[in-house]
């Protein structure tokens, strides 16, 4: 067996298996948690509350821009950087569609490229952000490096792949799918999992502070 | 030997499994998530006025939850067996506990103006409530936070506002003002409850109560069974004397059969009655209960309560449990607008504005003075900008951070009290017509 056999092979199969089964996991276990009920009476509507606490979070609270808003946008532009590369790239559509059937038009070549590479700058200002910023560098943690790392090996390895043909046996594609896998299987155990938990969180806040008739 | 003292005095061990223990209690699902989704952004800091005047890392609002997290991690996080097998989440230590006692309680007042700029939405003041009941637990209280709470559990008042001090007071201010306080009525429509610091310090704010109640010929009463609304336990971290001292002023109200109750000026007061007293009732509570600031706006809205306009500028500090953390930021600037002032907004005002540094309990921590007092500079500056001939604030303890301010800084502006400007402003009513 190849590397790129194993890549597509049980790597895949083992890092997709690990993904849904840490996600459900820690879901689950999240939600199984005590939720006592409050009793207080409410001021105004809690669903509609979380929705707008969802919703209002996307942007910083305008008192706060002059201090946060660089950092915004530099969250911003890896992550939208990344949902560019991900979803509009026709090989990583072409993957998706081997895997679920579903597929969708991708955009030009050049613009994913120009994505990967603003993902990338913004990754590394990010890093130097984390480890400069003494509050950042105070927080911390070892999930804190290795989910950087495991976000920025998939970028940086796939942005070596230019120019090599998607069907080609390089073993540089290899190591691109193996980063991504290591990518699925961290996700569950890190940080990474704010991608769903951002929500759930911003919800409960949005949902509570509605009830009290206080601002998301 | 205080109910404190015993518990510092047991050995290291049981006392940081009490604070385990106490944490895991309070391991909710809402606790979860945030814990869960925190990716160190560290913007709350920015929000953190103890962090601003300091520049101390430190201070920034999320790592003063640190143990709470960890033991969270060890215990009950979803991958806390990985956790322990593999040795990924060191036990907390009560050397580690102790170190945090500055920053779960000196420095944070729980204003909650974190959770403004957090991308996750996490509300780190709840956190820090919570995490107070585990240091509570181990003894870790400040001692002079703890002996206030303490006494306001065993005398029903942290400052010493007995039932027959209280008594004793209304019956010296009936006398010297002239005002009606009808005590222990067996029936009202409304109860008042008070804060200590109000009895004891700003004994005018009870006068002016009174008139205001007069005017608008309201059905009231002030209970001994339940008058004090301020809750140390709750500060202090003691889960049992906060239902404690939450279920005084409900039995009062029930068995006074009361459509309201009306918290006083106090900030904390508001949060521990109005959204936490059902909770540690139980059940939802058979009234309402109502800001002053609240109670007021809804008397002028209905025509009841009328006031002389008061032709002078004023900015208005907004008691961060009552506004941000409370929704009724609306309520005093009714208020506010029924007094005719010009309003002068602080650059930071209603759901943004910055704590006073004395919320939370911090006020009565001696050695938090220091800190306290760099964290209220960044209130004077905004005071001082708006150039108001007049600052006021609904919440006693506000007024009394503001007090010790104005005299450590020498600064010339003092705090008033906004049912006092109230009171100040009543309308005269018109006399009624001469019979025939």
């Amino acid at each position: 067996m190849t590397l790129l056999e194993f890549a597509r092979g049980p790597a895949l199969t083992v890092s997709l298996a690990v993904l849904i089964a840490g996600t459900l996991w820690r879901l689950g276990r999240l939600a199984g948690r005590p939720a006592p009920r409050d009793l207080s009476e409410p001021r105004g509507s809690a669903a509609a509350g979380a929705l707008r606490g969802i919703a209002h979070r996307f942007w910083p609270h305008p008192r706060f821009g002059a201090k946060i808003g660089f950092s915004t946008a530099i969250g911003y532009i890896y992550h939208l950087g990344l949902a560019v590369i991900v979803f509009t790239f026709l090989p990583h559509i072409q993957f998706i569609q081997k895997l679920t059937g579903l597929h969708w038009p991708a955009l030009p070549d050049p613009v994913t490229y120009f994505a990967g590479a603003l993902t990338t700058a913004a990754l590394i200002i990010v890093l130097i952000q984390r480890h400069g910023d003494p509050v950042k560098r105070m927080l911390s943690r070892f999930d804190d490096y290795f989910s950087w790392l495991v976000t920025f090996l998939p970028v940086i390895t796939g942005m070596a792949l230019i120019g090599i043909e998607p069907d080609s046996v390089s073993p540089a594609i290899a190591v691109h799918l193996l980063s991504v896998e290591l990518l699925l299987i961290w996700f569950p155990f890190g940080k990474l999992m704010h991608a769903i938990t951002a929500f759930w969180s911003r919800g409960i806040t949005g949902a509570k502070y509605a009830r009290r008739g206080a601002l998301p | 030997m205080s109910a404190i003292q015993r518990l510092v005095e047991r050995a290291g061990e049981e006392r940081v499994a009490a604070a385990m223990q106490a944490f895991a209690r309070d391991f909710t699902r809402e606790a979860a998530v945030h814990m869960d989704a925190c990716v160190h952004c560290g913007h709350c800091s920015h929000a953190c006025h103890f962090y601003v005047s300091t520049r101390d890392p430190k201070y920034t609002p999320i790592n003063k939850i640190e143990p709470f997290v960890r033991a969270y991690r060890r215990s009950a996080a979803p991958w806390a067996p990985l956790a322990r097998l593999f040795g990924l989440e060191k036990p907390v230590t009560l050397t580690e506990l102790e170190r945090w006692q500055e920053l779960i309680y000196d420095a944070c007042t729980m204003c909650g103006r974190c959770t403004l700029v957090c991308p996750m939405g996490i509300d780190i003041a709840a956190l820090i409530a919570r995490a107070r009941h585990g240091m509570f637990a181990a003894g870790l209280v400040p001692a002079d936070l703890g002996a206030v709470a303490e006494r306001a559990e065993r005398e029903m008042s942290p400052l010493g506002a007995t039932p027959k001090v209280l008594a004793e007071r209304i019956e010296w201010l009936t006398d010297e003002h002239g005002i009606k306080v009808p005590l222990d009525a067996p029936r009202a429509d409304v109860l008042i409850t008070l804060s200590s610091i109000e009895i004891m310090k700003y004994p005018q704010s009870l006068v002016a109560l009174a008139r205001v109640l007069e005017h608008v010929g309201e059905s009231w009463t002030i209970s001994t069974r339940g008058y004090e609304a301020t809750n140390f336990g709750m500060l202090s971290g003691n889960r049992e004397w906060q239902r404690d001292m939450s279920e005084r002023v409900i039995d009062a109200a029930i068995a006074c059969g009361v459509k309201t109750v009306v918290v006083p000026e106090c900030g904390h007061a508001y949060g521990a009655l109005r959204w936490e007293g059902a909770n540690v009732h139980g059940a939802p509570l058979p009234f309402k209960v109502l800001h002053i600031s609240e109670y007021l706006a809804a008397l002028i809205e209905s025509g009841k309560l009328r006031l002389k306009p008061l032709a002078k500028s004023l900015t208005f500090h907004d008691p961060c449990q009552v506004s941000r953390r409370g929704g009724a930021a609306a309520a005093p600037r009714r208020v506010l607008a029924a007094l005719g002032v010009e309003l002068r907004e602080l650059a930071d005002h209603a759901d943004a504005g910055w704590c006073c540094g004395g919320g939370g309990g911090v006020v009565a921590i001696k050695h938090a003075d220091d800190l306290r007092h760099g964290a209220f500079r960044i209130k004077m500056r905004e005071i001082d900008a708006t150039g108001a001939e007049i600052a006021a604030t609904s919440c006693a303890n506000c007024r009394q951070s503001f007090d010790d301010g104005q005299a450590y800084f020498k600064w010339d502006t003092r705090m008033q009290s906004l049912l006092e400007l109230v009171a100040q402003n009543l309308q005269e009513r018109a006399p009624a017509p001469l019979a025939r």
